[in-house]
């Protein structure tokens, strides 16, 4: 995959930008981190506004619990901590303190999937939508795009049960879907990215952009037209859309930085099995085997997630 | 409320959990003995909620991080007039709301507890919440001494002594058992209040069966301005029932029919002596 040259911000980015204008007005918007406010650009966030921020040090159980304590007291509580550690260390308090008691947390997960690179497995969240998919009353979300990033933090500050949203560290395009009307974001809505006739591609978060990268592969060197899916929202899922795009009958390809097992590519499955769709599948991802060093980039090309990758996997699926 | 009123209730509310699970054939029936005492004097005598004022966001909170006492939580609540007190009959029955572990689907209940070492972390966070409101709002929580080997109770206790919570008030349970055999033998605790002292907590050992001790106590809180309280209520698990009195087999028993009918007369025993003496 080649670095996008659309690069504009990191989700992450949008998210403080987002987040400080969102407290500038609401004094019950709290961010809690984890000694991560470095890490989730929150320093302009913490000089602004040091009262709606709170610091519990390296320590996710209670960061979690802590949030769902301010949340019940009807705080606006933004949990903050890389992905990797708040949704496996704090996985109890999340399942209990937020989805059980119903705590509306907004679970942040930054750096997510292999954001972190050569610093290895400890650091990557391969898990986190298989967990959390299992988990009632939580809903699932990774943004593709900056547009996407700014409209899902702005509808969870409204959101009344949990929600957790994971983004990645690098560069995102400001719009991956030409002219993007914000009205359209809709939590639980998947959407089209552009148009196609002849497959589908349905991906969730930073594995969007190879899908696109793909298409333009496709388009170019097949004549091969391509529908993409930006399902931001992994749980709960857009059954309306997923099942009108399968019933074209044209062949599916998921994609998501995650392992195979339990993400975006079982959920849709799941779904088009149990509807009687026969599209031909393949689910692209993190195999279940140690993960391959490297940076993000590199990890992705390893796999096949990367606009070559993913030309070759549509390619064999043509063949088939 | 009057000493010899909450002293009648402690000894109701031990009949009442005993029938309850009596009937559930279910319950925590050690747990819940020993931390009633604790709990009759937080709702009739020191917290300011009440079935009236539960939808206030000026109510203090209580949080049961040892869930599984609920048989005692369900009786102090039902007595209060939260809800009636015939509910507790469906108690962990099928379909019934009333399982064996707080949830807020029971009026009165603040959070769904359980799994140990929650109660503390979220009760710190609801203490914050009513700092950042400049709200008079007390948060009391209660723990089982079992659960202080939990790590996620040292992360709150470092982070309530670091934001100074003295609205913030922890019970420890310390009846001295937990399920396979004494904490000294499982996981010592000792010495608890130095350890707790250390973490930047005011800490005080109270006995949890002195209703007149308990009351003072907690209406004199903080301890010490700008520290979180942390009262060592030294307790009996089986509190009030000669032979449940410090034997393990009563962390969760339920006592049969014979065991019932003595658990209730030694009950009625203890209230007409109680009688007696306010005569």
């Amino acid at each position: 995959m080649e670095e996008t040259k659309t690069a504009a911000a990191a989700n992450l980015e949008v998210f403080s930008e987002v987040l400080q204008n969102l407290a500038a007005t609401d004094k019950d918007i709290m961010v809690v981190t984890s000694d991560s406010r470095g890490s989730g650009k929150l320093v302009p966030f913490g000089q602004k506004y040091p009262e709606q921020i709170v610091e519990v040090g390296i320590a996710e159980q209670n960061l979690v619990g802590v949030a769902a304590g301010l949340a019940s007291m009807g705080k606006k509580a933004f949990a903050v901590s890389p992905a990797c550690f708040l949704t496996a260390r704090a996985l109890e308090q999340i399942k209990n303190d937020v989805a059980y008691s119903d705590n509306p947390v907004k679970l942040i997960g930054i750096s997510a999937g292999v954001s972190y690179g050569a610093l290895g497995t400890t650091h990557h969240s391969l898990h986190d939508y298989a967990v959390l998919r299992a988990i009632n009353n939580i809903s699932i979300l990774a943004p593709a795009d900056n547009f996407e990033t700014a409209e899902a933090i702005k509808a969870a500050a409204q959101m009344t049960s949990p929600v957790y949203i994971r983004f990645g560290k690098k560069g995102m395009p400001e719009n991956l879907q030409q002219n993007p009307d914000p009205a359209d974001f809709k939590i639980g809505k998947g959407r089209v990215i552009q148009e196609g006739s002849d497959l589908v591609f349905i991906a969730t978060g930073e594995a969007v952009l190879p899908c696109v990268e793909a298409a333009k592969l496709l388009e170019r060197e097949q004549q091969i037209s391509c529908k993409i899916i930006s399902l931001h929202t992994i749980k709960p899922l857009d059954t309306e859309l997923l099942l009108a795009a399968a019933a074209t009958g044209k062949p599916i390809i998921t994609v998501e930085e995650h392992s195979v097992n339990g993400g975006l590519g079982e959920a849709v499955a799941s779904l088009l099995f149990q509807n009687g769709c026969t599209n031909t599948f393949k689910i692209v991802g993190l195999p279940d085997d140690h993960t391959v060093s490297g940076s993000q980039i590199e990890i992705f090309n390893h796999y096949g997630i990367s606009g070559e990758g993913l030309k070759n996997t549509a390619l064999n699926l043509f063949q088939l | 409320m009057q000493l010899e009123e909450l002293k009648r209730k402690s000894i109701e509310n031990r009949k009442k959990v005993l029938q309850y699970i009596y009937h559930a054939k279910a319950g925590h029936t050690g747990g819940s003995l020993s931390i009633l005492d604790i709990l009759n004097v937080l709702y009739n005598d020191v917290m300011n909620v009440s079935p009236e004022n539960f939808d206030s966001n000026d109510r203090d909170r209580f949080i049961q991080s040892k869930g599984h006492s609920v048989e005692a939580l369900y009786v102090v609540l039902a007595d209060k007039g939260f809800f009636p007190e015939e509910d507790l009959l469906t108690m962990c029955q099928y379909n019934s709301p009333y399982i064996g572990h707080p949830t807020k689907s029971i009026p009165g209940i603040e959070q769904n507890t359980g799994g140990l070492g929650h109660g503390l972390p979220i009760s710190s966070g609801a203490a914050l919440a009513a700092k950042k409101d400049n709200s008079a709002v007390k948060v009391f929580t209660v723990l089982g001494d079992g659960e202080m080997a939990e790590g996620s109770n040292w992360e709150a206790m470092m982070f309530a002594a670091h934001y100074k919570l003295d609205n913030l008030c922890a019970i420890l349970d310390y009846n001295k058992l937990q399920i396979t055999a004494p904490n000294a033998d499982v996981m010592g605790l000792e010495p608890i209040d130095q350890k707790i002292e250390a973490f930047g907590w005011a800490v005080k050992h109270v006995d949890g069966h002195n209703l007149e001790e308990l009351s003072k106590t907690f209406n004199s809180l903080p301890l010490v301005e700008g520290k979180p309280t942390f009262i060592i209520a030294h307790t009996t698990k089986g509190k009030g029932i000669s032979y449940m009195e410090n034997v393990l087999k009563w962390h969760h028993g339920v006592p049969s029919k014979e065991q019932y009918d003595l658990a209730m007369e030694e009950l009625d025993l203890q209230l007409q002596e109680l009688e007696t003496v306010l005569k």
